[in-house]
């Protein structure tokens, strides 16, 4: 009968779609870069397997049940008893299907997640609607970016002070959350280079759409050149216009709420901005980090993030083009 | 389907039972006392919980509830279950006076149980307001308190309702279900007691 | 088997209607309407004021597709999607689902057990006051524009004053509480119904499936909603009294919330559930003309389910961050509470198997049923797998699934059990055509709607995300999405057409239109207020296609029996039945009409409406009128019933 067709038919139309659709654009978690992530796509995969198998077995024996009586007058008899089918159908098999899960269950979750020795440990607190990321053995904050080496092993401690806020980031593994009064640790490798978009995957309020980030796993070398640019104390402004828009970054209200290491501006209400200008997004990963975006960000941020916890600031031209000039210079 | 002929003969079933079963506001109420049980097993499961979950219990500046009044006034409460038997007995058998006085003791001493809790939280040096072991503390123990009271204004319907003689031997199902719910208040001080009262002392 | 009606002098015996109409019947007009306490009008109004609250939250998701449907879209901002986001989740959960269901219990239950009413009538009508005003109230946060945004499950510290400082969230969180007591009193009057009043010789292994599903339901109702009571209560504590459940820094735990949450969350789930499939076993064996396979598998699977559910509710916090071990156990019991679904799915199979199924509109509902719940319980054990629910959990992927459960094998039975029962509710059949049309939108439209968002989970899509950005692979599969939701929302509109075409101008139904075998369909259609003249008498399970002609009981003059016969209804009086061989044991009164349960239901209302505007006056005076109402109860218990 048509009810065969129309599910199957549409399965495999949207199975083409997901095949097309999981290029490299989206952060898909069958296409793993990630210890975690390719554990549990492998699990996925052994799902899919079975899945597909009872669906189109299972979903078989519907359809030729329902139609299997027709033109008869009291209904096909059958040597099967009721009950066979019950406990084969019904207990047995699933039974097994269910052993081999619970195998898997086990199986890879003692895998994931394990302690190991010379970590690099990275702590990330969840704000509404940003997150704050620290070096702790390096010694410097940075904000909506998480930079690691890959091969090594990576903890990152989850925490929030507000509401509760979860760090997914699909391609290199699953979710943990950061719970106001809990400290959680997420232990996992990158295999592979590249930027990874992150997630705010627990509803935490106005804004939770927007609340993402960037993973840039990159070589253990490029990632220490990294770091230690960090810990470099900020040079002075280079040019001119970046000086003033120094003096403007502090004499307007951004120091009260943002901090810049190595000046007066001690602010914790909203991210660092010591390497602003390196970093690649503004506003968690909302838009990327261009002169034009940065200077509408500052001038009412609200348009690009309605309801975000940073006011508009309105500025004289000048001031403006000097406040970006500099900020765009904190590498 | 060919029409197969009445497995059990008609008559059969229709007869009636010997031994009168349980009426329905019965089974009303004891499926009552099974959410509510519920309700409080949520409740102290939630003490335990929060318990696990911080470092000190009680919380510094809080020392452990007093046992001594605690314990006297329990055993009133559970005390009072006896009178209440004694009046369900008395009905059983038609006698309405028994039942009268066994009400009117069991009210006075779950009013007493009343009294000194009130008296209790009054002398409770910590608010409800100050930490999860003061809310969870007045919430559950507050709760069972107001089950008491609860079952003390019931107890005035039902006396009335003794008084006029509205009950007789056949007649008498609002007894038997407000005995049930007085029990019930009991049992669940039974554990209430243990847990917030003497559980704060084993370290 | 011939398709007979069964003579209506077979259950009404030789008494004239009309002088039992008089002793029946309502008072017309409204007092009637807000004194009557007949099962049978109650259920009507639990499905009517259940659909229409589907229907509207049902809107409201159209308008979150909409959004959705492409990237950085404007129909609503954030602040309204994370609303209607919320309103829809809880509305259908706890407005709909649950009512409409105990709708049909009410309704058909009795009719199933050859009695004459529910065992507490006032408490039913009283549970269907306290549904409504509760609908009302937390839909009075929508209509002054305050509605709730915290997400159908509320996490705290989101959800407490500091962060939701507004009243919309104390809408949610005193709606749940208050309507906590309709399901709770609902399923109190269940479970009685079902042990003391079956008709004689229905022994407890005769009873139709469908009441065996909801007895299992109301079980797990009494067991699972206090815990959502505590959750919501606590944290309303907090938020109106300034307690400290759920205040971290004052030793309150976050997490404490969410274990209250999901005790009753999962169970809840199935009891959604459970009763759905309940409706399926009546259909499926009826179309295809032959006893349900395995009767007493279906049955221990039904109970087993409800004991079972209570030991997976941490499946909903593998992400949460406990220690791996505790976990796994909670992931593999939530793979064990498989198996008593896969026994239902073989006897549903079995039975149609060895049958000849009539393609009826309830019957395709019924395949599409299984075919869409098959999909939405794989989908389930693979959540069960614990790593495999770290990728997944809270992205579409859950969406799909829960859809696939709940908006696919709960809805899709509901509209089957229309079609099936609303022509013994109304005496008139609804369309068979436009059946066929609703139900091939419905199927196709849902599917469309909802297997692309497995596939959004994979590609990395949270869920509650009011916008996304172009370029993720997204757009495609969430365009296809909402077009599926607008063709599933057609199909349900060409249903709710059919239905109400029916109700004036259906074709006349008979007693027994699908030539059924369960006690319902032996009284006329409509039934009579007091169903049957005579209770009838049952030797099988499937009393109307072994019982030919159906015997109906009389009195043996004793007490026991004296309500067996039509002067039982004369009296107005119904059977008592004891608990597993039902044999008849005594009488009961049945209550007459009162405007008790409605005042009482008042009561709780403005006592509630107190809490929420802080008003300790508003609070007292609700109070007293519910001491007062439940004073006057207890007063006139010995009155009204032995
Ligand atoms: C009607 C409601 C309903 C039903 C019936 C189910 C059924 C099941 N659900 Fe579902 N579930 C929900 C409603 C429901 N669920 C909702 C609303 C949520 C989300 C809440 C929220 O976060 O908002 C949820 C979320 C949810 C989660 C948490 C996901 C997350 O948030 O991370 C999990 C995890 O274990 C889960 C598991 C299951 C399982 C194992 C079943 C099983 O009962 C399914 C069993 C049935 C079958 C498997 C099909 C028939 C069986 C066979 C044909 C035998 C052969 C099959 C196999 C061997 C696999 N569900
Ligand atoms: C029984 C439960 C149920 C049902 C039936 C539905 C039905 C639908 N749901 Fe919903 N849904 C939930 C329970 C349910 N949902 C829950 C619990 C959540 C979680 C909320 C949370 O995260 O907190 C959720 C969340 C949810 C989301 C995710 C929101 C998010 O995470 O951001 C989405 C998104 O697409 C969605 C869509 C839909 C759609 C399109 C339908 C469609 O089936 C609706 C179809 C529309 C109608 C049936 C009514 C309108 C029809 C008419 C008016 C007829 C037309 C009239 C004529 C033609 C005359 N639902
Ligand atoms: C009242 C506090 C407050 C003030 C004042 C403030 N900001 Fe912010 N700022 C924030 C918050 C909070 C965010 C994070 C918003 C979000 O992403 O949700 C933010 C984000 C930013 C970002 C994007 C950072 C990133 O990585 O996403 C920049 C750049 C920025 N602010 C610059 C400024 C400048 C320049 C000024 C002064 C002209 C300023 N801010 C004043 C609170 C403030
Ligand atoms: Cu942070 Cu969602
Ligand atoms: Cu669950």
């Amino acid at each position: 009968m048509r009810g065969r067709r129309a599910p199957l038919a549409l399965a495999v139309v949207l199975l083409t779609t997901f095949v097309a659709c999981s290029t490299k654009r989206s952060p898909s978690i069958v296409d793993p870069k990630g210890s975690e992530a390719h554990t549990i796509a492998g699990v996925w995969w052994l799902m899919f397997g079975l899945a597909t198998a009872v669906y189109v077995i299972v979903g078989g024996f519907i359809i030729v049940a329902a139609v299997r009586g027709r033109g008869t007058k009291e209904g096909r008899p059958s040597r099967v008893r009721d009950n066979t089918f019950v406990w084969v159908g019904g207990i047995i098999v699933p039974a097994v299907i269910l052993v081999v899960l619970g195998a898997a269950t086990v199986h890879a979750s003692n895998s994931l997640r394990k302690p190991e020795t010379n970590p690099l440990r990275i702590e990330v607190v969840g704000k509404r609607w940003w997150w704050a990321v620290s070096y702790p053995d390096q010694k410097f904050d940075t904000a909506n970016e998480v930079h690691i080496p890959v091969g090594r092993p990576i903890e990152i401690g989850l925490d929030s002070d507000n509401v509760i806020h979860s760090f997914w980031v699909p391609q290199l593994g699953g979710k943990v959350d950061l719970i106001p009064g809990q400290h959680n640790v997420w232990r996992f490798k990158a295999t592979k280079e590249g930027t990874f978009r992150g997630e705010c995957a627990e509803y935490c309020g106005l804004e939770h759409a927007k609340m993402n980030f960037l993973v840039v796993a990159q070589s253990a070398a490029s990632f220490d050149t990294w770091a230690l640019r960090h810990q470099q104390p900020q040079s002075e402004p280079a040019s001119q216009l970046a000086a003033n828009g120094q003096v403007v970054f502090m004499r307007a209200p951004c120091a009260g709420c943002h901090t810049i290491r190595g000046t007066t501006a001690h602010g914790t209400i909203g991210p660092d901005l010591t390497d602003i200008g390196s970093r690649l997004t503004l506003g968690a990963n909302t838009v990327p980090n261009t002169e034009g975006y940065l200077s509408g960000w500052i001038v009412n941020s609200q348009t690009i993030k309605p309801g975000n916890l940073m006011p508009p600031i309105p500025l004289s031209s000048n001031d403006l083009q000097a406040l970006v000039a500099y900020l765009r210079s904190l590498k | 389907m060919s029409a197969v002929t009445a497995a059990v003969p008609v008559p059969e079933a229709t007869a009636p039972t010997k031994g009168e079963g349980r009426p329905t506001p019965w089974w009303g109420m004891a499926c009552l006392i099974m959410t509510e049980s519920t309700l409080f097993a949520g409740l102290i499961g939630s003490y335990f919980f929060l318990r696990a979950s911080s470092k000190q219990w009680p919380p510094p500046g809080i020392e452990e509830p007093k046992v001594m009044l605690a314990l006297i006034f329990s055993f009133v409460l559970w005390g009072s279950s006896i009178p209440m038997l004694v009046a369900e007995r008395g009905i059983k058998r038609g006698n309405e006076r028994t039942l009268r006085f066994g009400l009117m003791g069991a009210w006075i001493l779950g009013a007493a149980f009343v009294a000194y809790s009130l008296y209790d939280f009054h002398e409770l040096h910590f608010g409800w307001r100050n930490n999860a072991y003061g809310s969870i503390f007045y919430t559950t123990v507050g709760l069972h308190t107001f089950h008491v009271f609860l079952g003390l204004v019931m107890s005035v319907v039902v006396q009335i309702k003794a008084w006029l003689g509205k009950f007789s031997k056949e007649r008498h199902v609002t007894v038997q279900v407000y005995a049930m719910y007085w029990h019930f208040v009991d049992a669940v001080w039974l554990v209430v007691f243990p847990t917030f009262i003497l559980s704060p002392h084993i370290k | 088997m011939a398709v007979t009606d069964v003579p209506s002098q077979e259950t009404h015996g030789e008494v004239d209607a009309e002088e039992l109409e008089e002793i029946w019947a309502d008072a017309p007009g409204v007092p009637g309407f807000f004194s009557t306490i007949d099962h049978k009008r109650i259920g009507m109004r639990y499905i009517y004021t259940a659909f229409f609250f589907f229907f509207v939250s049902g809107l409201m998701a159209l308008v979150m597709r909409s959004q959705l449907a492409a990237p950085n879209n404007h129909v609503v901002g954030p602040e309204t999607y994370n609303q209607l986001m919320t309103i829809h989740g809880t509305t259908m959960i706890f407005l709909f689902n649950t009512p409409v269901l105990a709708g049909f219990g009410n309704y058909i239950l009795p009719l199933q057990l050859g009695t004459r009413d529910m065992a507490f009538p006032r408490l039913n009508a009283f549970s269907y006051w306290i549904f409504v005003l509760s609908g009302i109230f937390f839909f009075a946060s929508f209509l002054i524009g305050k509605a709730p945004d915290g997400g159908w499950f509320g996490y705290v510290p989101l959800t407490d004053k500091a962060f939701s400082p507004g009243i919309n969230l104390d809408f949610w969180g005193l709606a749940i509480v208050f309507v906590g007591i309709s399901t709770t009193v609902g399923a109190v009057n269940f479970i009685v119904t079902t042990f003391k009043m079956r008709a004689p010789g229905m022994t407890i292994n005769r009873v139709p499936i469908f009441v065996w599903s909801i007895l299992s339901m109301a079980f797990m109702v009494l067991f699972a909603v206090p815990a959502v009571t505590l959750a919501a209560g606590l944290l309303e504590l907090d938020r109106l009294f300034g307690t400290a459940f759920v205040n971290p820094h004052l030793g309150g735990s976050v997490l404490l919330y969410q274990h209250l949450f999901w005790f009753w969350g999962h169970p809840e789930v199935y009891i959604l559930f459970v009763p759905a499939t309940g409706m399926i076993s009546m259909i499926i064996p009826v179309m295809a003309r032959r006893p349900l396979a395995a009767y007493l598998w279906v049955a221990t699977a039904l109970i087993a389910v409800a004991f079972i559910s209570f030991g997976v509710w941490v499946h909903h916090m593998f992400a949460t961050g406990m220690p791996v071990q505790a976990m796994s156990f909670f992931s593999a019991v939530s793979l064990i509470i498989v198996l008593p679904s896969g026994v239902q799915f073989f006897a549903w199979i079995a039975t149609m198997w060895k049958g000849r199924v009539r393609f009826t509109t309830p019957m395709l509902f019924g395949i599409g049923f299984l075919l869409i719940f098959l999909l939405g319980g794989i989908t389930g054990a693979m959540l069960a797998v614990m790593p495999f629910d770290w990728q997944v959990t809270d992205s579409y992927f859950v969406v799909a699934h829960f859809h696939y459960v709940l908006n696919g094998a709960v809805v899709f039975p509901i509209f089957g059990a229309i079609y099936f029962w609303y022509p013994k509710m109304s005496g008139r059949r609804l369309s068979e055509r436009w059946g066929h049309i609703s139900f091939w939108l419905m199927f196709v439209g849902f599917n469309l709607a909802f297997f692309g968002m497995h596939i959004l989970g994979f590609l990395g899509m949270p869920r509650r995300i009011a916008t996304y950005p172009s370029g993720l692979g997204w757009d495609d599969l969430n365009m296809i999405s909402t077009i599926g939701g607008f063709i599933f929302a057609v199909g349900t509109g060409v249903t709710l057409i059919n239905w109400f075409h029916a109700r004036w101008w259906g074709k006349p139904a008979g007693n027994d239109p699908w030539d059924g075998d369960s006690l319902e369909w032996s009284t006329t259609s409509p039934p009579p207020e007091y169903n049957f003249a005579s209770i009838p008498v049952v030797a099988s399970r499937h009393p109307l296609w072994d019982q030919r002609p159906l015997p109906t009981a009389s009195s043996t003059g004793d007490e026991a029996t004296k309500s067996l016969g039509p002067e039982g209804a004369e009296h107005h009086e119904t059977p008592e039945t004891t608990g597993l061989d039902a044999r008849p044991q005594g009488t009961l009164d049945l209550p007459h009409p009162t405007y008790l349960p409605f005042l009482l239901a008042c009561g709780i209302a403005v006592f509630f409406v107190g809490l929420l505007i802080k008003a300790i006056l508003v609070g007292v005076i609700g109070a007293a009128a519910l001491v007062i109402a439940l004073t006057w109860w207890a007063w006139r218990t010995e009155v009204d019933l032995a």
